[in-house]
């Protein structure tokens, strides 16, 4: 293969791929968007919903057509759950209260999934095709297509529904208030519930394009990680930027396991972003889309 | 209009309430007042003396601040609502516009402006709304698409009560709405709200440092000390009786003062009002 087709390849790949982080890290920002809270349990999220999924599929021998929509429901349930039964007495208390809550629901979650479902991987199978789609030297993907499809869709909606519609604007009243919130009669413990409901639905999303390329285990939970090189980039609570955070993010994995991996022996893929992250950190903390504070003199 | 006090019903009426914070400290030692149907009466006092906290405790606020109401009574238009979330309160038709400009900044003027109409259900009339706030505060058509953060901090009050407006109340808590901002600003602020008092028929009630401007604008007042009415009156009586103006408004001479503490208050009011 020529090189230039090859530095392509990896180009195109890692932007799909991307687009694929982008719809989790979604979930990510939506949480923290509305609510503040930094959910360290968004790659466990996306691993139950895999598991909700696969095991209707595998087990219960249910259609395709029935077993999403039992995920999404599934995961929407749990975001409300969780919010009712475990957020909403976090709320007003310090920031490291919830991150330390939701570290420990990952474990939970990365425990009980295995434990109610079973430790061995399942499979995922979505009714397309394995043969990829040569478009000139591309070569494409069907899964990849339809991952970066879905995200593209629901990024557009989420996007859409925060800047325009009259709950988006609330929920970003309350981001930047919420005692103000409260005062203009917004039920804010109403929208926190949203909030988790709608990162349900990506996270179901995600499990389920996720879970049809890797299989569904434990491991599956571990795609959460790219989350943060993915958010920090673009802004902790930017659309946008989660969109732009997961191409980079997408795009340097690839390019670093296409062209550094071959002399250092591999695994430079799972730390490349890391690195990227850290650079952020010190050169622009609130990412390329975030949210400056306003400061006035 | 000298009467307020003594109408059979008034709009709202607060009833000798105590207020606790955090289960131990005690705010409000019965607190009693009344906000008469489209009246616009004054809460004055020092910093400290309990006027955020009784407009707090009317708004349902206070329960955000880990703050109780727990004694007595807060009624409006004859219904309790000292056990009511703000939300309910709101609904209800009393909205509180906070202490030092609490605009959500990085909403735009209008988007702030459009979370005000919130709890009423029919969204299409919040066009209209829009307009007639735009019709009492020119200055925000101007700048709708601006970043509330951005804007000047008298136009930051102006969103504030402009927002409040959108929820159509029967009454608006204001809370310190001069603060911090040169006198100029404050006067059309005023002539403002008291516009929207005389053509929407919105009651106000006032907390304020600023008692001379206050009084001017207001029917009624109460004046606050630590955490109870230590006076109530006529705006007029209040601003020319010679007392009040000497121990509560610190408008004349030096009176018997017993510790550092009260000379630091009285250098402040003295300072708001010249």
């Amino acid at each position: 293969m020529v090189e230039w087709q090859f530095t392509l390849l990896l180009l195109s790949n890692g932007l799909l791929i991307g687009l694929m982080y982008s719809l989790i890290a979604l979930g990510f920002v939506l949480v923290y968007k509305a609510t503040d809270a930094i959910n360290f349990a968004q790659g466990e999220f996306v691993m139950i919903a895999g598991f909700v999924v696969a095991v209707a599929l595998g087990a219960y021998g249910a259609p395709l057509w029935l077993a999403v929509p039992l995920g999404l429901a599934a995961m929407v349930a749990f975001g409300f759950g969780l919010e009712r039964v475990m957020l909403r007495r976090l709320i007003g208390r310090p920031i490291i209260a919830v991150v330390m809550a939701t570290i420990g629901l990952a474990a939970i979650l990365r425990g009980v999934g295995p434990l109610t479902w079973g430790a061995e991987t399942k499979p995922l199978v979505l009714p397309i095709s394995d043969e990829p789609f040569i478009l000139g030297p591309l070569f494409v993907p069907p899964i990849q297509l339809l991952g970066a499809s879905v995200s593209i869709v629901f990024l557009g909606v989420f996007g859409w529904f925060f800047l325009k519609s009259r709950k988006g604007i609330a929920m970003r009243a309350i981001a930047d208030s919420q005692q103000v919130a409260m005062a203009m009669g917004i039920n804010v413990e109403r929208y926190f519930a949203l909030a988790w409901a709608m990162t349900g639905v990506v996270s179901a999303l995600g499990g389920v394009i996720w879970g049809s390329m890797l299989g569904v285990d434990v491991h599956l939970s571990l795609v959460g990680f790219k989350v943060f090189p993915v958010v920090i980039l673009g802004g902790l609570d930017s659309i946008p930027g989660a969109i732009l955070g997961g191409l980079i993010v997408g795009v340097v994995e690839n390019v670093a396991a296409g062209y550094v991996d071959p002399y250092v022996g591999g695994g430079t893929k799972d730390f490349a972003p890391y690195v990227l992250m850290i650079l952020a950190l010190m050169i622009r903390p609130y990412g390329i889309f975030g949210k400056r504070i306003i400061e006035r003199v | 209009m000298s009467a307020v006090s003594d109408d059979a019903r008034p709009l709202l009426a607060v009833n000798s309430i105590e207020v606790i914070y955090d289960h131990v400290i005690l705010v409000l030692k019965g607190v009693s007042l009344r906000v008469p149907e489209g009246g616009i009466v004054a809460l004055l006092g020092a910093n400290g003396a309990g006027k955020s906290t009784t407009l707090k405790s009317i708004s349902g606020l206070l329960r955000t601040e880990r703050g109780n109401v727990t004694k007595g009574t807060i009624e409006f238009r004859g219904q309790p609502i000292h056990r009511k979330d703000p939300a309910e309160v709101v609904k209800r038709g009393i909205v509180q516009v906070m202490e030092g400009r609490h605009v959500f900044e990085h909403l735009t003027v209008e988007e702030n402006l459009l979370t005000g109409g919130y709890t009423r259900k029919n969204g299409h009339s919040a066009r209209a709304d829009l307009e007639l706030v735009y019709g009492y505060f020119p200055r925000l058509a101007e700048r709708r698409q601006v970043r509330a953060g951005y804007v000047s901090g008298g136009e930051q009050q102006m969103v504030a009560i402009g927002r409040a407006l959108m929820a159509r109340p029967r009454l608006m808590l204001l809370d310190e709405p001069s603060m911090g901002l040169a006198p100029i600003l404050v006067q059309e602020i005023f002539e403002i709200v008291s516009r929207m008092n005389r053509e929407a028929g919105v009651a106000v009630l006032l907390a304020e440092q600023n008692a001379t401007m206050a009084l001017r604008f207001a029917q009624y007042g109460y004046v606050m000390e630590n955490g109870r009415i230590v006076l109530d009156g006529d705006a007029r009586t209040i601003g020319e009786n010679e007392d009040i103006k000497e121990f509560y408004l610190g408008l004349s001479g030096v009176g018997q003062r017993k510790s550092y503490r009260d000379v630091k208050h009285y250098r402040r009011r003295k300072r708001w009002l010249s």
